[in-house]
């Protein structure tokens, strides 16, 4: 078992307010799943992501992780586990703009306990692996934005964690990029990756297996992909758009051999 | 690999320092005046020191100076001739003040001198025992310094100054000429050295003298008297037991009871050095007050700019934390930054510092030639860049530490 939550709650306060982010989340992922989460903006994926990635701590509840009780953990403790076992990709990438692609990369290793004497070899390697082996020491203002998430996904796994966190990874990204991310995390994925992913789009989470979606802070559901009920009619949707667009094409394509002929 | 670990977050502090130069250096421009300031009033400071030890030197640490005088509360009691030094008294410390090394009583002579046709009037002669020699340190650079014999034959020889060969016309090498001290034949057994006694000590251009054995100068004016005694102590650390020991003796030997005042001086010039050197001591406090200042008001400019640059990196020591740095870390980072911008600092207020010594030193007629930061200066100064940096780069390291990785990567 690689991750366990257990009636997770999460309450922000801003003063006398409080936000009841989480209300009792139950999860369990296993070892390389490829999850998505979904739900309504502001249904607490970000803050689900961030506990899972131990960025954050539960108010309440429990979250083991790899058998390790990550609630019970410290400031310093909690550090090392991002560091060994956590992958972390954010949205707006995250990457140090005056450093190269492969000084961002290296950056996990800096803090690594392992030793980061072998670093720079390591940094390279996991660019070849994201397809940016051309670019080791442009900057971020050098390169776009599909290049710059991968930059943050190669920083991502160049310590080898046991599971890569990804909240709206595509968020920033135009599609055919995103398509793009996507395809280089089922690859991953392929690869043995434990994957989790936050989306609002169906065709992202359609390249996971399992589809988490939360409202309101609750699971209300948790079903393997193909058996999404909202995601199955997305597809169905889609399918029938394609199918429509793909008749209108040939409609328009016979009409204009007829024309050509007449 | 604790070892590696810190090199390398003084590495990134430094290309941090490095990729913010002009801020740096503006940041660092307090802690850059204060250590040039201080080290060069410092500098100056041991300058001053020794040239002043030098003009002390030059007649001894361990020259004492006794002489009879009248004690104001006495003024109009007794003469000023009742209280000058008499020759058993010198014998007596001769023999029994065990602090000193040698002791040479003055018999002052106001005489006229003629070789051949040159004639000098009024010319400073001193009557002086062999003992002399040991008393001043001044070399017989021809012929012979006076001996024993001299004194109790009372022999007619004398020696002279180089000023006087020139003033009176005499052959480069006198010895064994005549000449006439206040009428009498004299022979010139030797030539001492002119000493240029500085402006400090009342001297000013050398001139003209004339040493004759006591025992003869007493001969010469029966009616003088002993214008003072010199002594040599046998060790300059021992200057106030040197005293007490010659009043100690002076007072037994003149009957003066308990209530009554000293009828004489003793004057030792390591007392006069000690003196110097505690208020030397003294303005090196007041400089190094002056440091304090000027690195506090370096170390406020640190934290302020400090601060800034940890709301600045607000969201990259997010990112940090969020890849794995721990608080300690990130602690470490900014605190190894801090402390380096301050020895940097240091290190640049000294170089400087150095500079305006050299300015210092070339000074015309400041008499500050030797003006030199000392070797612990250059410690001190570093030390406490040091520390500034540690003291002030304490609370901003703090702040950076206690960030939530969260929050920080909100952060705008
Ligand atoms: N730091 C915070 N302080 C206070 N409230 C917060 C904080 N972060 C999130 N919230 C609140 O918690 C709830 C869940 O937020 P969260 O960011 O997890 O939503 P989300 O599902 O990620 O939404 P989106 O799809 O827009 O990213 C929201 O109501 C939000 O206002
Ligand atoms: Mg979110």
């Amino acid at each position: 078992m690689t991750i366990t939550i257990r009636q997770l709650h999460k309450v922000y306060r801003i003063g006398d307010e409080r936000v009841h982010a989480l209300r009792g989340v139950d999860i369990e992922i296993k070892k390389n799943e490829f999850v998505a989460i979904m739900g309504a903006s502001g249904s607490g994926k970000s803050t689900l992501m961030n506990i899972l990635g131990c960025l954050d701590k539960p108010t309440r509840g429990a979250y083991t992780l790899n058998g390790k009780p990550t609630h019970k953990m410290g400031a310093a403790e909690l550090a090392a586990v991002r560091n060994k076992e956590i992958g972390f990709v954010f949205q707006s990438f995250e990457l140090l703009p005056r450093a190269t692609a492969v000084q961002n990369v290296m950056l996990p290793l800096i803090y690594s306990k392992k030793g980061w004497l072998g670093a720079r070899r390591r940094a390279k390697k996991a660019l070849e692996r994201v397809g940016l082996g051309d670019r080791m020491g442009h900057r971020p203002s050098q390169m776009s934005g599909g290049q710059r998430q991968r930059v943050a996904v190669a920083r991502a796994l160049v310590n080898e964690p046991s599971i890569l966190l990804a909240d709206e990874p595509t968020g920033n990204l135009d599609s055919t990029t995103s398509e793009e991310i996507l395809r280089l995390f089922k690859a991953l994925h392929d690869d043995g990756q434990t994957i989790v992913i936050v989306t609002h789009e169906e065709d992202i989470a359609g390249h996971s297996e399992r589809i988490i979606r939360l409202r309101d802070g609750r699971v209300i559901s948790d079903l393997p992909t193909h058996q999404d009920p909202v995601h199955r009619e997305w597809v169905q949707k889609a399918a029938a758009t394609l199918h429509t667009m793909a008749a209108q094409t040939r409609s328009v394509e016979s009409s204009q051999t007829a024309g050509a002929g007449a | 690999m604790f070892v590696l670990r810190f090199l390398q977050t003084v590495l990134l502090a430094l290309s941090q320092l490095r990729a913010n130069k002009g801020r740096s250096f503006l940041t660092a421009l307090g802690v850059i005046i204060g250590v040039a300031s201080v080290t060069a009033v410092v500098a100056a400071l041991t300058g001053m020191k020794e040239f002043v030890l030098g003009e002390f030197e030059s007649v001894g640490a361990k020259y004492v100076y006794i002489d009879g005088t009248v004690p104001p509360e006495m003024e109009n009691k007794v003469s000023w001739l009742d209280v000058q030094l008499q020759l058993d008294e010198i014998d007596e410390l001769a023999e029994y003040a065990s602090s000193i090394e040698h002791i040479s009583p003055q018999w002052r002579l106001t005489v006229d001198v003629a070789v051949n046709a040159e004639r000098l009037q009024n010319v400073r002669a001193l009557g002086i025992r062999p003992e002399w020699h040991d008393v001043e340190t001044r070399s017989v650079i021809l012929g012979r310094p006076f001996n024993a014999n001299d004194d109790q034959d009372r022999l007619n020889v004398c020696l002279i100054n180089d000023k006087a060969i020139e003033e009176l016309n005499l052959d480069k090498d006198p010895i064994g000429e005549s000449i006439f001290i206040a009428g009498r034949h004299f022979q010139i057994v030797g030539v001492v050295e002119t000493k240029a006694v500085s402006a400090m000590f009342g001297g000013g251009t050398p001139q003209t003298e004339v040493f004759v054995p006591f025992g003869t100068a007493m001969k010469l004016n029966p009616r003088g008297w002993i214008n003072m005694a010199g002594g040599m102590m046998r060790d300059t650390s021992d200057a106030e037991n040197t005293k007490a020991e010659i009043r100690y003796i002076l007072r037994k030997s003149r009957g003066l009871k308990p209530d009554e005042p000293d009828t004489f001086v003793v004057e030792v010039l390591q007392t006069y050095i000690d003196q110097f050197n505690s208020i030397a001591g003294g303005i090196t406090a007041i400089a190094g007050g002056v440091v304090s200042i000027s690195l506090l008001v370096g170390g406020v400019g640190i934290m302020n700019i400090m601060l800034v640059s940890v709301s600045e990196r607000t969201r990259e020591i997010g990112l940090r934390k969020a890849v794995g740095a721990r608080p300690g870390i990130v602690l470490l980072q900014f605190l190894v930054e801090a402390v380096t911008l301050c020895v940097a600092g240091g290190f640049i207020g000294l170089v400087v510092g150095q500079l305006l010594t050299l300015a210092v030193q070339s000074i015309p007629g400041a008499a500050l030639d030797g003006a030199v930061i000392p070797g612990w200066a250059i410690a001190v100064a570093f030390i406490f860049s040091a520390g500034t940096g540690v003291l002030f780069g304490m609370f901003p390291a703090i702040k950076a530490a206690r960030l939530d990785p969260i929050e920080a990567l909100r952060h705008e």
